[in-house]
């Protein structure tokens, strides 16, 4: 039995008085502070074992989403289910969950173990099992010999492993993470979104409700995404799915440099699932269903996807002429004009660099690029 | 040598710069030294101009000098206390449960600082004195021939004026250090288990500690030199080491003892300002 499945052997749980269970659902979770609506009608479920994470800019409500699940704001309307119990009204001593929050927030007058073991403390658990839990805990982050030490004696990377160990000594029903890595420089960052996903790896149970502004950490760690703007729900799907296939234009741009493209239908591709548009004088497909012909879409193809050179998957090309070109060690930038069109592509390796005001085919597959109504979503 | 030549002049302004400070020093000793001397010189020195050491110890050996300090001690520490008690329950709830106005409470609070003590002391005698407000509802109302209320004449009395007189020297500094207590701490620990007194116990305060101990003793301070308050109450049998102090110098004219008793009181005020420095530094710190 590895450390962390002993972890989660639930015989010796500290028995929290929030229900069983560890999904959450917004049920048209809204909130206003003096009036104005910070948070529309929310309805989404976080399924038990799953890291969801909330992204969006500043004011988009993904914070404010967050703080509803945890008891600090209260609903203006709608119901929040923690394990399929409502927990709307619950405080949030008894709700069950541990947080993670940005400046980690350690006790800093309490030494690492005595941080990790503050909430079984708090929970009445005895003195064996709050010994055990500590130090599984700190095992788990890689803590173990700096049990002694006060917060201030810790690097940030520390503090906010001995956080996570303090949330998860307590085994919570859901994990809460506020923006917990950025406050970390960037490299230190990159290595704790692994560190996260290796903890989830190993703690399959443990739901994540994950929020922060940075796409790539949602992309590394997230099973689904759910995009927030202006208080709304803007998109929510698989990581993957939402990144390949993104639903509207604020999605496309929101996770990562997106080509959109004015085209026209033309109709149903032979295959299912797919459909042909008319870019300029370029015909090509792309995946899509139920866009009736004639109509006016946007086609939304990722940078890394296009190529110079073409294959039987690449299938599609499109003309277009060169107007900047730029090598940054690993990749090379290439700004294309199709029209009034700008066509961004990344490649990872260019024997032949092409040179400005060069006409170019670039080629990608059907299934790399889908259409998005332009008023879809928000 | 063109250095040498360049470097004199700057050394002869450094000594200028040097003298500079001898007037303030000058004013300094005249003002707060000198008197301290003469207190200290009176203390140990008779009538007759000699040395006389004997009777400086025989005052601090007498029955009414043990009963003053006693008293003072007793008095201030009380104070003390109620002040620390009161300033943390007010200051838990306007810093953490603020309510509309509680800003505005805070306010004035504070404002009693600028009042002068006995001020507080007229207005207690007019509320809870045997003519004041209270005492006359309850005799015309329970037809008492007695006003039934008297602690304002006992220790108790100068305790509650000086609780509330001093209460905002505690209470300043530790809204001061709960504004810096980082709520994320506290919602943290709710979201952990703990409950409000938990979180009190275990996050707040020991985050206020210094401006706990600063707080508290600049009021030991200031209640154990205490004047005004204590001879506006005028209770029978509260002597403080001032109001001794008072007594032997104007009403006996034993200025002998009165500085004697004074010396006293300077070595426990000085005590107790370093005291409050040390906690002072450790809450700037």
């Amino acid at each position: 039995m590895t450390a962390a499945a002993a972890f989660h052997t639930a015989a010796d749980s500290v028995a929290p008085k929030a229900p069983a269970g560890s999904g959450v659902t917004f049920d048209r979770v809204s909130v206003a502070y003096r009036g104005a609506v910070v948070l529309k009608p929310l309805t989404m479920t976080v399924a038990a074992g799953e890291i969801l994470a909330m992204i969006g800019p500043s004011g988009s409500g993904k914070t404010t989403a967050l703080r509803a699940v945890a008891g600090f704001v209260r609903p203006a309307s709608g119901r929040i289910y923690i394990g399929g119990t409502d927990a709307t009204d619950l405080p949030p001593c008894e709700r069950g969950l541990a947080m993670v929050v940005q400046n980690y927030a350690l006790f800093p007058h309490m030494r690492v173990s005595e941080n990790v073991a503050f909430g079984l403390k708090a929970r009445g658990a005895g003195r064996d099992l709050i010994a055990r839990r500590v130090e599984e805990s700190l095992r788990i982050v890689g803590m173990s010999q700096y049990s002694r030490r006060f917060p201030r004696e810790l690097s940030g990377g520390q503090q906010q492993r001995v956080a996570i160990a303090r949330a998860l000594a307590v085994r919570p029903r859901v994990l809460l993470l506020d923006e917990p890595l950025s406050a970390l420089d960037a490299q230190i960052r990159r290595a704790m979104v692994e560190e996260v996903a290796r903890l989830h790896a190993d703690l399959p149970d443990l739901t994540i409700l994950y929020v922060t502004h940075d796409q790539s950490e949602a992309l590394t760690l997230a099973d689904r995404i759910a995009i927030l703007k202006d208080g709304e729900l803007s998109a929510i799907g698989r990581t993957g799915e939402l990144y390949h296939r993104p639903p509207n234009r604020f999605a496309a741009e929101f996770l990562g440099r997106a080509n959109l493209l004015p085209v026209v239908v033309e109709g149903k591709a032979r295959d299912h699932g797919f459909v042909g548009v008319r870019i300029g004088d370029a015909k090509v497909v792309v995946s899509g269903d139920d866009h009736p012909a004639g109509s006016r879409r946007l086609m939304c193809v990722r940078p890394q996807n296009l190529t110079l050179t073409g294959d039987a998957e690449r299938s599609n090309s499109i003309e277009a002429e060169l107007r900047e070109i730029h090598w940054q060690g690993e990749l090379t930038h290439l700004v294309a004009a199709i029209g009034e069109s700008i066509l961004r592509v990344v490649a990872t390796r260019l024997p032949n660099p092409p040179a400005r005001g060069d006409r170019l085919s670039f080629f990608f597959s059907p299934s790399d690029a889908n259409l998005i109504v332009e008023e879809a979503g928000v | 040598m063109s250095d040498a030549v360049a470097l004199a002049p700057r050394a002869a302004k450094v000594d200028l710069a040097g003298w500079w400070i001898a007037p303030p020093l000058i004013v300094l000793a005249l003002l707060f030294l000198y008197p301290l001397t003469l207190i200290a010189r009176a203390a140990l020195i008779d009538d007759s101009g000699g040395l006389n050491l004997a009777a400086a110890f025989e005052v601090l050996d007498s029955r009414a000098f043990l009963d003053a300090l006693l008293n003072t001690a007793e008095i201030a520490v009380a104070s003390t206390a109620g002040c620390v008690v009161l300033g943390l329950t007010l200051g838990l709830i306007l810093a953490f449960a603020p309510f509309p106005g509680a800003g505005l409470v805070a306010r004035i609070v504070d404002t009693f600082i600028a009042l002068p003590t006995f001020l507080v002391t007229l207005a207690f005698t007019f509320l809870y004195g045997s003519a004041g407000i209270l005492n006359g509802a309850l005799t015309s109302g329970l037809g008492l021939d007695h006003p039934p209320v008297d602690f304002l004449y006992s220790a108790w009395g100068v305790v509650l004026a000086e609780v509330t007189v001093y209460t905002p020297f505690v209470l300043r500094p530790l809204l001061a250090a709960f504004s810096l207590v980082d709520r994320s701490q506290i919602e943290v620990a709710s979201l952990l288990g703990a409950r409000p007194l938990r979180i009190v116990r275990q996050v707040i305060l020991p985050a206020a500690l210094p401006a706990i101990v600063a707080g508290g003793s600049l009021c030991l301070l200031l209640t154990v030199n205490e004047f005004g308050i204590v001879l506006f109450i005028g209770a029978k049998g509260v002597i403080t080491l001032p109001l001794l102090i008072y007594d032997k110098a104007i009403q006996e004219s034993d200025y002998q003892a009165a500085c004697a008793i004074a010396m006293v009181n300077v070595a426990l005020s000085l005590g107790l300002f370093g005291l409050y420095r040390f906690a002072a530094r450790r809450l700037g710190g």
